[in-house]
Protein backbone atom coordinates (compact mmCIF):
# COMPACT_ATOMS: atom_id res chain seq x y z
CA UNK A 1 0.00 0.00 0.00
CA UNK A 2 1.39 3.45 -1.19
CA UNK A 3 1.63 5.86 2.14
CA UNK A 4 2.83 9.54 1.76
CA UNK A 5 4.41 11.21 5.05
CA UNK A 6 2.65 13.39 7.27
CA UNK A 7 2.45 17.22 5.58
CA UNK A 8 2.82 19.79 8.52
CA UNK A 9 4.25 22.84 7.69
CA UNK A 10 2.42 25.16 5.39
CA UNK A 11 5.29 25.62 2.98
CA UNK A 12 5.31 22.01 2.54
CA UNK A 13 1.06 22.36 1.74
CA UNK A 14 1.49 24.64 -0.95
CA UNK A 15 4.23 22.56 -2.52
CA UNK A 16 2.41 19.59 -2.70
CA UNK A 17 -0.83 21.54 -3.37
CA UNK A 18 1.26 22.74 -6.98
CA UNK A 19 2.85 19.43 -7.48
CA UNK A 20 -1.12 18.03 -7.66
CA UNK A 21 -2.92 20.91 -9.46
CA UNK A 22 -2.91 20.83 -13.29
CA UNK A 23 -1.64 23.35 -15.27
CA UNK A 24 -3.14 25.22 -18.12
CA UNK A 25 -2.70 22.92 -21.42
CA UNK A 26 0.03 26.18 -22.23
CA UNK A 27 1.13 24.84 -25.71
CA UNK A 28 -2.98 24.42 -27.42
CA UNK A 29 -4.27 27.84 -25.71
CA UNK A 30 -1.07 29.34 -27.03
CA UNK A 31 -1.98 28.11 -30.38
CA UNK A 32 -5.43 28.27 -30.40
CA UNK A 33 -4.47 31.96 -29.12
CA UNK A 34 -2.00 32.71 -32.38
CA UNK A 35 -4.44 31.49 -35.05
CA UNK A 36 -7.85 33.25 -33.44
CA UNK A 37 -6.01 36.27 -32.84
CA UNK A 38 -4.39 36.37 -36.22
CA UNK A 39 -7.96 36.17 -37.97
CA UNK A 40 -9.09 38.86 -36.60
CA UNK A 41 -6.16 40.78 -37.31
CA UNK A 42 -6.52 39.50 -40.96
CA UNK A 43 -10.26 40.05 -40.89
CA UNK A 44 -8.98 43.48 -39.54
CA UNK A 45 -6.89 44.11 -42.70
CA UNK A 46 -9.54 42.93 -45.00
CA UNK A 47 -12.13 45.79 -44.31
CA UNK A 48 -8.98 48.31 -44.52
CA UNK A 49 -8.35 46.95 -47.77
CA UNK A 50 -12.13 46.74 -49.32
CA UNK A 51 -12.51 50.62 -47.69
CA UNK A 52 -9.40 51.51 -49.03
CA UNK A 53 -10.57 49.96 -52.55
CA UNK A 54 -13.45 52.15 -52.30
CA UNK A 55 -11.39 55.19 -51.80
CA UNK A 56 -11.69 55.99 -48.27
CA UNK A 57 -8.66 57.84 -46.72
CA UNK A 58 -6.01 56.17 -44.99
CA UNK A 59 -6.83 57.59 -41.45
CA UNK A 60 -10.37 57.17 -42.03
CA UNK A 61 -10.09 53.63 -42.35
CA UNK A 62 -8.33 52.91 -39.52
CA UNK A 63 -11.21 54.17 -37.40
CA UNK A 64 -13.88 52.11 -39.79
CA UNK A 65 -11.70 49.01 -38.76
CA UNK A 66 -12.21 49.84 -34.96
CA UNK A 67 -15.21 50.94 -35.17
CA UNK A 68 -16.41 47.49 -37.00
CA UNK A 69 -14.29 45.24 -34.64
CA UNK A 70 -15.64 46.53 -32.02
CA UNK A 71 -19.48 46.37 -33.24
CA UNK A 72 -18.75 42.91 -34.06
CA UNK A 73 -17.55 41.96 -30.58
CA UNK A 74 -20.26 44.15 -28.97
CA UNK A 75 -22.97 42.05 -31.04
CA UNK A 76 -21.57 38.98 -30.73
CA UNK A 77 -21.48 39.59 -26.99
CA UNK A 78 -24.88 39.78 -26.56
CA UNK A 79 -25.60 37.27 -28.53
CA UNK A 80 -23.83 34.98 -26.18
CA UNK A 81 -21.01 33.88 -28.61
CA UNK A 82 -18.15 36.34 -27.48
CA UNK A 83 -17.58 34.48 -24.28
CA UNK A 84 -17.21 31.22 -26.07
CA UNK A 85 -14.97 32.21 -28.88
CA UNK A 86 -13.04 33.91 -25.59
CA UNK A 87 -12.72 30.81 -23.84
CA UNK A 88 -11.30 28.93 -26.91
CA UNK A 89 -8.76 31.45 -28.04
CA UNK A 90 -7.90 33.43 -24.49
CA UNK A 91 -5.68 36.03 -25.00
CA UNK A 92 -6.35 35.65 -29.13
CA UNK A 93 -9.64 37.31 -28.63
CA UNK A 94 -8.98 39.34 -25.40
CA UNK A 95 -6.39 41.51 -26.87
CA UNK A 96 -7.20 42.56 -29.92
CA UNK A 97 -9.80 45.70 -29.64
CA UNK A 98 -12.41 42.90 -29.90
CA UNK A 99 -11.38 41.91 -26.14
CA UNK A 100 -11.42 45.83 -25.15
CA UNK A 101 -15.44 45.92 -26.52
CA UNK A 102 -16.11 42.65 -24.93
CA UNK A 103 -15.11 43.43 -21.13
CA UNK A 104 -17.44 46.84 -21.43
CA UNK A 105 -20.49 45.08 -23.15
CA UNK A 106 -20.62 42.34 -20.73
CA UNK A 107 -20.71 43.88 -17.62
CA UNK A 108 -23.51 46.17 -18.97
CA UNK A 109 -25.76 43.09 -19.80
CA UNK A 110 -24.93 41.42 -16.29
CA UNK A 111 -25.79 44.67 -14.02
CA UNK A 112 -28.68 46.14 -16.05
CA UNK A 113 -30.28 44.29 -13.19
CA UNK A 114 -29.50 46.92 -10.62
CA UNK A 115 -30.94 49.66 -13.63
CA UNK A 116 -29.17 52.26 -15.92
CA UNK A 117 -27.17 54.67 -13.20
CA UNK A 118 -26.09 51.97 -10.13
CA UNK A 119 -25.94 49.28 -12.63
CA UNK A 120 -25.42 49.47 -16.02
CA UNK A 121 -23.55 52.79 -15.44
CA UNK A 122 -21.76 52.54 -12.59
CA UNK A 123 -20.61 49.15 -13.03
CA UNK A 124 -19.85 49.17 -17.14
CA UNK A 125 -15.97 49.64 -16.61
CA UNK A 126 -15.30 47.53 -13.51
CA UNK A 127 -13.50 45.16 -15.88
CA UNK A 128 -12.06 47.66 -18.72
CA UNK A 129 -11.88 50.07 -15.83
CA UNK A 130 -8.25 49.30 -15.07
CA UNK A 131 -6.78 48.71 -18.71
CA UNK A 132 -7.71 52.39 -19.64
CA UNK A 133 -6.58 54.10 -16.10
CA UNK A 134 -3.47 52.30 -16.96
CA UNK A 135 -3.12 52.55 -20.75
CA UNK A 136 -4.16 56.18 -20.17
CA UNK A 137 -1.46 56.62 -17.10
CA UNK A 138 1.41 54.86 -18.76
CA UNK A 139 0.74 56.68 -22.27
CA UNK A 140 0.84 59.89 -20.82
CA UNK A 141 4.55 59.16 -19.26
CA UNK A 142 5.89 57.80 -22.77
CA UNK A 143 4.40 61.23 -23.96
CA UNK A 144 6.79 62.95 -20.96
CA UNK A 145 9.70 60.93 -21.86
CA UNK A 146 9.55 61.57 -25.64
CA UNK A 147 9.22 65.12 -24.68
CA UNK A 148 12.71 65.60 -22.50
CA UNK A 149 14.87 63.74 -24.70
CA UNK A 150 13.18 65.70 -28.11
CA UNK A 151 13.54 69.03 -26.29
CA UNK A 152 14.78 70.21 -29.77
CA UNK A 153 12.24 69.91 -32.01
CA UNK A 154 9.67 71.43 -30.05
CA UNK A 155 9.06 75.28 -30.50
CA UNK A 156 6.92 76.91 -27.95
CA UNK A 157 5.76 79.98 -29.88
CA UNK B 1 -26.76 15.00 23.06
CA UNK B 2 -23.61 13.41 24.48
CA UNK B 3 -19.95 14.76 24.03
CA UNK B 4 -17.44 12.22 23.26
CA UNK B 5 -14.05 13.20 22.60
CA UNK B 6 -12.62 16.89 21.84
CA UNK B 7 -15.61 18.00 19.66
CA UNK B 8 -18.17 15.56 18.35
CA UNK B 9 -21.67 14.17 19.87
CA UNK B 10 -23.88 11.22 19.94
CA UNK B 11 -27.68 12.17 19.51
CA UNK B 12 -29.91 10.53 22.45
CA UNK B 13 -32.69 11.48 20.96
CA UNK B 14 -33.72 10.25 17.85
CA UNK B 15 -33.42 13.12 15.15
CA UNK B 16 -35.18 12.00 12.34
CA UNK B 17 -34.79 12.97 7.93
CA UNK B 18 -38.30 12.40 7.64
CA UNK B 19 -37.69 13.91 3.78
CA UNK B 20 -36.05 15.75 1.39
CA UNK B 21 -36.55 17.51 -1.79
CA UNK B 22 -33.86 19.16 -4.50
CA UNK B 23 -34.40 21.60 -7.54
CA UNK B 24 -31.54 22.14 -9.99
CA UNK B 25 -30.83 24.11 -13.14
CA UNK B 26 -30.30 23.24 -16.59
CA UNK B 27 -26.41 22.14 -16.72
CA UNK B 28 -26.98 19.97 -13.55
CA UNK B 29 -29.96 18.12 -15.56
CA UNK B 30 -27.47 17.06 -18.12
CA UNK B 31 -25.12 15.88 -15.51
CA UNK B 32 -25.46 12.01 -13.88
CA UNK B 33 -27.03 12.64 -11.06
CA UNK B 34 -29.96 14.11 -12.79
CA UNK B 35 -31.99 11.01 -11.69
CA UNK B 36 -32.07 11.58 -8.45
CA UNK B 37 -33.62 15.01 -8.80
CA UNK B 38 -37.16 15.94 -7.68
CA UNK B 39 -36.83 18.71 -10.20
CA UNK B 40 -35.04 19.85 -12.70
CA UNK B 41 -35.86 23.76 -14.19
CA UNK B 42 -34.82 24.16 -18.23
CA UNK B 43 -34.75 28.18 -17.38
CA UNK B 44 -31.73 29.07 -15.58
CA UNK B 45 -33.92 32.34 -14.93
CA UNK B 46 -37.13 30.36 -13.92
CA UNK B 47 -39.57 33.00 -15.24
CA UNK B 48 -37.36 35.72 -13.08
CA UNK B 49 -36.28 39.15 -14.15
CA UNK B 50 -32.62 38.48 -12.33
CA UNK B 51 -30.98 35.38 -11.46
CA UNK B 52 -30.74 36.54 -7.68
CA UNK B 53 -34.67 36.13 -7.81
CA UNK B 54 -34.32 32.90 -9.50
CA UNK B 55 -32.09 31.41 -7.01
CA UNK B 56 -34.82 32.49 -4.42
CA UNK B 57 -36.98 30.57 -6.37
CA UNK B 58 -35.16 27.64 -6.31
CA UNK B 59 -34.98 27.58 -2.34
CA UNK B 60 -38.53 28.80 -1.77
CA UNK B 61 -39.99 25.96 -4.06
CA UNK B 62 -37.16 23.43 -3.17
CA UNK B 63 -38.68 23.94 1.01
CA UNK B 64 -41.92 24.12 -0.15
CA UNK B 65 -41.92 20.39 -1.93
CA UNK B 66 -39.56 19.20 0.90
CA UNK B 67 -42.36 19.95 3.54
CA UNK B 68 -44.96 18.92 1.31
CA UNK B 69 -43.58 15.48 0.82
CA UNK B 70 -43.02 14.93 4.93
CA UNK B 71 -46.38 15.13 5.21
CA UNK B 72 -45.70 17.86 8.15
CA UNK B 73 -47.48 20.96 8.14
CA UNK B 74 -45.62 24.35 7.51
CA UNK B 75 -47.05 25.86 10.45
CA UNK B 76 -45.39 22.78 12.48
CA UNK B 77 -42.50 23.47 11.72
CA UNK B 78 -40.49 25.27 14.61
CA UNK B 79 -37.51 26.81 13.23
CA UNK B 80 -36.00 26.72 9.43
CA UNK B 81 -32.11 27.44 9.46
CA UNK B 82 -30.86 28.16 5.76
CA UNK B 83 -28.35 29.94 3.87
CA UNK B 84 -27.02 30.64 0.31
CA UNK B 85 -23.21 32.39 -0.83
CA UNK B 86 -24.86 35.67 -1.76
CA UNK B 87 -24.13 39.13 0.51
CA UNK B 88 -26.65 38.52 3.58
CA UNK B 89 -28.10 35.53 2.28
CA UNK B 90 -30.38 37.00 0.91
CA UNK B 91 -31.36 34.26 -1.18
CA UNK B 92 -32.41 32.05 1.60
CA UNK B 93 -34.52 35.20 3.32
CA UNK B 94 -36.22 36.12 0.57
CA UNK B 95 -36.90 32.68 -0.50
CA UNK B 96 -38.54 32.31 2.91
CA UNK B 97 -39.73 35.95 3.98
CA UNK B 98 -43.46 34.15 3.19
CA UNK B 99 -43.39 30.94 4.75
CA UNK B 100 -44.23 31.94 8.19
CA UNK B 101 -41.68 29.87 10.12
CA UNK B 102 -39.04 31.24 12.53
CA UNK B 103 -35.82 31.72 10.19
CA UNK B 104 -31.90 31.68 11.18
CA UNK B 105 -29.89 32.78 8.62
CA UNK B 106 -26.87 30.37 7.90
CA UNK B 107 -23.43 31.54 6.42
CA UNK B 108 -20.68 28.41 6.18
CA UNK B 109 -19.85 28.92 2.62
CA UNK B 110 -20.78 25.80 0.44
CA UNK B 111 -20.53 23.94 3.99
CA UNK B 112 -24.37 25.64 4.97
CA UNK B 113 -26.28 22.81 3.97
CA UNK B 114 -24.42 20.31 6.42
CA UNK B 115 -23.96 23.50 9.35
CA UNK B 116 -27.83 23.89 8.87
CA UNK B 117 -28.28 20.39 9.52
CA UNK B 118 -26.35 20.23 12.44
CA UNK B 119 -28.19 23.17 14.52
CA UNK B 120 -31.63 21.47 13.66
CA UNK B 121 -30.56 18.00 15.09
CA UNK B 122 -28.93 19.98 18.09
CA UNK B 123 -32.11 22.03 18.20
CA UNK B 124 -34.40 18.43 18.10
CA UNK B 125 -32.10 16.44 20.30
CA UNK B 126 -32.15 19.41 23.18
CA UNK B 127 -35.89 19.54 22.80
CA UNK B 128 -36.33 22.74 21.33
CA UNK B 129 -38.18 21.54 18.63
CA UNK B 130 -40.20 18.80 16.76
CA UNK B 131 -39.80 20.02 13.35
CA UNK B 132 -37.13 21.75 12.00
CA UNK B 133 -36.46 22.84 8.24
CA UNK B 134 -33.00 22.88 6.79
CA UNK B 135 -32.02 24.03 3.48
CA UNK B 136 -29.34 25.85 1.32
CA UNK B 137 -29.01 26.80 -2.25
CA UNK B 138 -26.69 28.36 -5.23
CA UNK B 139 -26.41 29.72 -8.50
CA UNK B 140 -23.82 29.70 -11.03
CA UNK B 141 -25.15 32.75 -12.65
CA UNK B 142 -25.22 34.90 -8.96
CA UNK B 143 -22.24 33.41 -7.76
CA UNK B 144 -20.35 34.26 -11.06
CA UNK B 145 -21.65 37.73 -11.18
CA UNK B 146 -20.45 38.44 -7.14
CA UNK B 147 -17.50 36.54 -6.67
CA UNK B 148 -15.53 36.64 -9.92
CA UNK B 149 -16.71 38.04 -13.69
CA UNK B 150 -19.98 38.72 -15.45
CA UNK B 151 -20.87 35.46 -17.64
CA UNK B 152 -20.32 37.29 -21.25
CA UNK B 153 -16.68 37.92 -20.47
CA UNK B 154 -14.44 36.10 -22.72
CA UNK B 155 -11.84 34.64 -20.57
CA UNK B 156 -10.27 31.13 -19.96
CA UNK B 157 -11.09 29.09 -16.43
CA UNK B 158 -7.93 26.99 -14.75
CA UNK B 159 -8.26 23.01 -14.70
CA UNK B 160 -8.31 23.54 -10.61
CA UNK B 161 -11.22 25.92 -11.04
CA UNK B 162 -14.76 24.23 -9.73
CA UNK B 163 -18.31 24.74 -11.40
CA UNK B 164 -20.92 26.66 -8.76
CA UNK B 165 -24.13 24.38 -8.87
CA UNK B 166 -27.15 25.76 -9.60
CA UNK B 167 -30.00 24.39 -7.49
CA UNK B 168 -31.45 24.18 -3.69
CA UNK B 169 -31.87 20.97 -1.16
CA UNK B 170 -33.93 21.45 1.61
CA UNK B 171 -34.62 18.47 4.62
CA UNK B 172 -37.46 18.20 7.11
CA UNK B 173 -35.61 16.85 10.77
CA UNK B 174 -38.17 15.52 13.14
CA UNK B 175 -38.53 14.03 16.65
CA UNK B 176 -40.86 11.99 14.80
CA UNK B 177 -39.81 9.85 11.98
CA UNK B 178 -39.03 5.88 10.54
CA UNK B 179 -35.77 7.84 9.73
CA UNK B 180 -32.50 7.70 8.51
CA UNK B 181 -31.93 9.44 11.30
CA UNK B 182 -28.57 11.68 12.37
CA UNK B 183 -26.75 9.68 14.93
CA UNK B 184 -23.49 11.68 15.69
CA UNK B 185 -22.53 15.12 14.61
CA UNK B 186 -19.03 16.70 14.37
CA UNK B 187 -18.89 20.46 13.76
CA UNK B 188 -15.50 21.11 12.76
CA UNK B 189 -12.91 24.52 13.30
CA UNK B 190 -11.89 26.50 11.35
CA UNK B 191 -8.31 25.44 9.31
CA UNK B 192 -6.03 27.64 7.42
CA UNK B 193 -3.21 26.33 5.35
CA UNK B 194 -2.62 29.34 4.14
CA UNK B 195 -3.66 28.81 0.46
CA UNK B 196 -4.36 31.94 -1.51
CA UNK B 197 -5.19 30.41 -5.43
CA UNK B 198 -9.29 31.42 -5.12
CA UNK B 199 -9.14 28.92 -8.58
CA UNK B 200 -7.72 26.32 -6.03
CA UNK B 201 -10.42 26.08 -3.50
CA UNK B 202 -10.12 21.94 -3.10
CA UNK B 203 -6.53 22.37 -2.13
CA UNK B 204 -8.02 25.20 0.09
CA UNK B 205 -10.63 23.07 1.78
CA UNK B 206 -9.09 19.75 2.01
CA UNK B 207 -7.16 20.32 4.90
CA UNK B 208 -10.38 21.41 7.00
CA UNK B 209 -11.67 18.37 6.08
CA UNK B 210 -9.32 16.00 7.24
CA UNK B 211 -8.87 17.44 10.42
CA UNK B 212 -12.87 17.20 10.44
CA UNK B 213 -12.85 13.40 9.71
CA UNK B 214 -9.38 12.54 11.63
CA UNK B 215 -11.42 14.33 14.92
CA UNK B 216 -14.64 12.45 14.10
CA UNK B 217 -13.01 8.78 13.80
CA UNK B 218 -11.33 9.66 16.88
CA UNK B 219 -14.05 10.72 19.10
CA UNK B 220 -16.20 8.31 17.91
CA UNK B 221 -13.58 5.42 18.08
CA UNK B 222 -15.01 4.70 14.74
CA UNK B 223 -12.84 3.76 11.73
CA UNK B 224 -13.50 4.61 7.55
CA UNK B 225 -14.75 1.08 7.15
CA UNK B 226 -17.64 1.54 9.50
CA UNK B 227 -19.31 3.58 7.13
CA UNK B 228 -20.55 2.80 3.62
CA UNK B 229 -19.75 5.42 2.09
CA UNK B 230 -18.42 8.94 3.09
CA UNK B 231 -19.09 11.95 1.45
CA UNK B 232 -17.62 15.12 1.29
CA UNK B 233 -18.93 18.45 -0.23
CA UNK B 234 -17.40 20.08 -3.20
CA UNK B 235 -13.76 19.20 -2.64
CA UNK B 236 -14.15 18.02 -6.69
CA UNK B 237 -11.47 16.26 -7.97
CA UNK B 238 -8.04 17.95 -6.83
CA UNK B 239 -9.70 18.68 -3.28
CA UNK B 240 -10.64 14.83 -3.51
CA UNK B 241 -7.64 13.60 -4.13
CA UNK B 242 -5.46 15.73 -1.88
CA UNK B 243 -7.92 14.73 1.08
CA UNK B 244 -7.33 10.57 0.21
CA UNK B 245 -3.99 11.18 0.19
CA UNK B 246 -3.67 12.80 3.17
CA UNK B 247 -6.26 11.13 5.23
CA UNK B 248 -4.19 7.96 4.11
CA UNK B 249 -0.77 10.04 5.58
CA UNK B 250 -2.80 10.05 9.03
CA UNK B 251 -3.55 6.41 8.30
CA UNK B 252 -7.01 5.91 7.76
CA UNK B 253 -7.32 4.55 4.37
CA UNK B 254 -10.48 6.00 3.28
CA UNK B 255 -10.13 5.17 -0.86
CA UNK B 256 -12.51 2.50 -0.92
CA UNK B 257 -15.57 3.82 0.41
CA UNK B 258 -14.95 7.96 -0.22
CA UNK B 259 -16.18 10.45 -2.90
CA UNK B 260 -17.45 13.73 -3.19
CA UNK B 261 -20.34 15.67 -4.41
CA UNK B 262 -19.01 18.29 -6.67
CA UNK B 263 -17.40 15.35 -8.50
CA UNK B 264 -20.39 13.39 -8.63
CA UNK B 265 -22.26 16.21 -10.17
CA UNK B 266 -21.03 16.60 -13.15
CA UNK B 267 -19.21 14.81 -16.24
CA UNK B 268 -16.06 16.46 -16.32
CA UNK B 269 -15.26 15.54 -20.02
CA UNK B 270 -18.73 16.18 -21.23
CA UNK B 271 -19.27 19.68 -19.73
CA UNK B 272 -16.16 20.84 -18.98
CA UNK B 273 -16.73 21.59 -15.45
CA UNK B 274 -12.84 21.52 -14.70
CA UNK B 275 -12.38 19.88 -11.11
CA UNK B 276 -16.15 19.50 -10.40
CA UNK B 277 -18.77 21.19 -8.72
CA UNK B 278 -19.17 23.52 -6.03
CA UNK B 279 -21.39 25.97 -3.91
CA UNK B 280 -24.22 25.59 -1.67
CA UNK B 281 -26.66 23.84 -3.83
CA UNK B 282 -24.21 20.87 -4.77
CA UNK B 283 -23.97 19.44 -1.42
CA UNK B 284 -27.60 20.45 -0.65
CA UNK B 285 -28.75 18.52 -4.09
CA UNK B 286 -26.68 15.42 -3.84
CA UNK B 287 -27.87 15.05 -0.18
CA UNK B 288 -31.38 15.93 -0.79
CA UNK B 289 -31.29 13.40 -4.38
CA UNK B 290 -28.82 10.90 -4.56
CA UNK B 291 -27.65 10.12 -0.92
CA UNK B 292 -31.09 10.44 0.59
CA UNK B 293 -32.52 7.94 -2.01
CA UNK B 294 -29.50 5.53 -1.21
CA UNK B 295 -30.72 5.54 2.68
CA UNK B 296 -34.27 4.96 2.01
CA UNK B 297 -34.16 2.27 -0.43
CA UNK B 298 -31.12 0.69 1.83
CA UNK B 299 -28.25 1.02 -0.57
CA UNK B 300 -26.44 2.72 2.16
CA UNK B 301 -27.10 2.07 5.97
CA UNK B 302 -24.11 4.37 7.41
CA UNK B 303 -23.35 7.26 5.74
CA UNK B 304 -20.87 10.51 6.66
CA UNK B 305 -21.22 13.79 5.03
CA UNK B 306 -18.47 16.41 5.55
CA UNK B 307 -19.45 19.51 3.65
CA UNK B 308 -16.59 22.04 3.21
CA UNK B 309 -16.57 25.48 2.84
CA UNK B 310 -13.95 28.33 1.84
CA UNK B 311 -14.26 31.69 4.42
CA UNK B 312 -13.74 33.96 2.33
CA UNK B 313 -15.32 37.31 -0.39
CA UNK B 314 -13.92 38.66 -3.24
CA UNK B 315 -13.00 41.73 -0.91
CA UNK B 316 -10.50 39.11 0.93
CA UNK B 317 -9.04 37.54 -2.07
CA UNK B 318 -7.96 41.14 -3.52
CA UNK B 319 -6.34 42.24 -0.17
CA UNK B 320 -4.19 39.42 -0.44
CA UNK B 321 -5.57 36.83 2.14
CA UNK B 322 -5.21 33.27 2.37
CA UNK B 323 -8.40 31.28 2.38
CA UNK B 324 -9.98 29.68 5.31
CA UNK B 325 -11.39 26.39 5.45
CA UNK B 326 -14.00 24.49 7.65
CA UNK B 327 -16.09 21.05 7.30
CA UNK B 328 -18.83 19.73 9.03
CA UNK B 329 -19.53 16.27 9.78
CA UNK B 330 -23.05 14.51 10.14
CA UNK B 331 -23.85 10.64 10.90
CA UNK B 332 -26.77 9.65 9.01
CA UNK B 333 -27.54 6.00 10.02
CA UNK B 334 -30.81 3.54 9.25
CA UNK B 335 -31.74 1.71 12.64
Amino acid sequence: MFFIKPIESNEDYQKYVDEKTPNSPIWKDCFNAFWVGGLICAIGQVIFEICKMRGVGETNCYAIVSIMLIFFSAFLTSLNIFNKIGKFAGAGSLIPITGFANSIVSPAMEYKSEGYVMGVGAKMFTVAGPVLVYGISSSIIVGLIYLIFNMQYISLV
Amino acid sequence: MKKVGKQSYIMQNPVAIVNTACIVGPKEKEGPMHTYFDQCVEDEFWGEKTWEKAESKFIKESINLAVSKSGIAMQDIDFCFAGDLLNQCISSSFGLRESNVPFFGVFGACSTFVESMILGSMTIDGDFATNVLCAASSHFCSAEKQFRFPLELGNQRPPSSQWTVTGAGASVLSKNGNGPFVTAITPGKIVDKEIKDANNMGAAMAPAALDTLITHFIDTGRKPSYYDAIFTGDLGYIGKDILTDLSMSKGYNIKGNYNDCGVLMFDKEKQDTHSGGSGCGCVASIFSGFIYKNLIEKKYNKVLVIATGALMNSTSSQQGESIPGIAHAISIENK
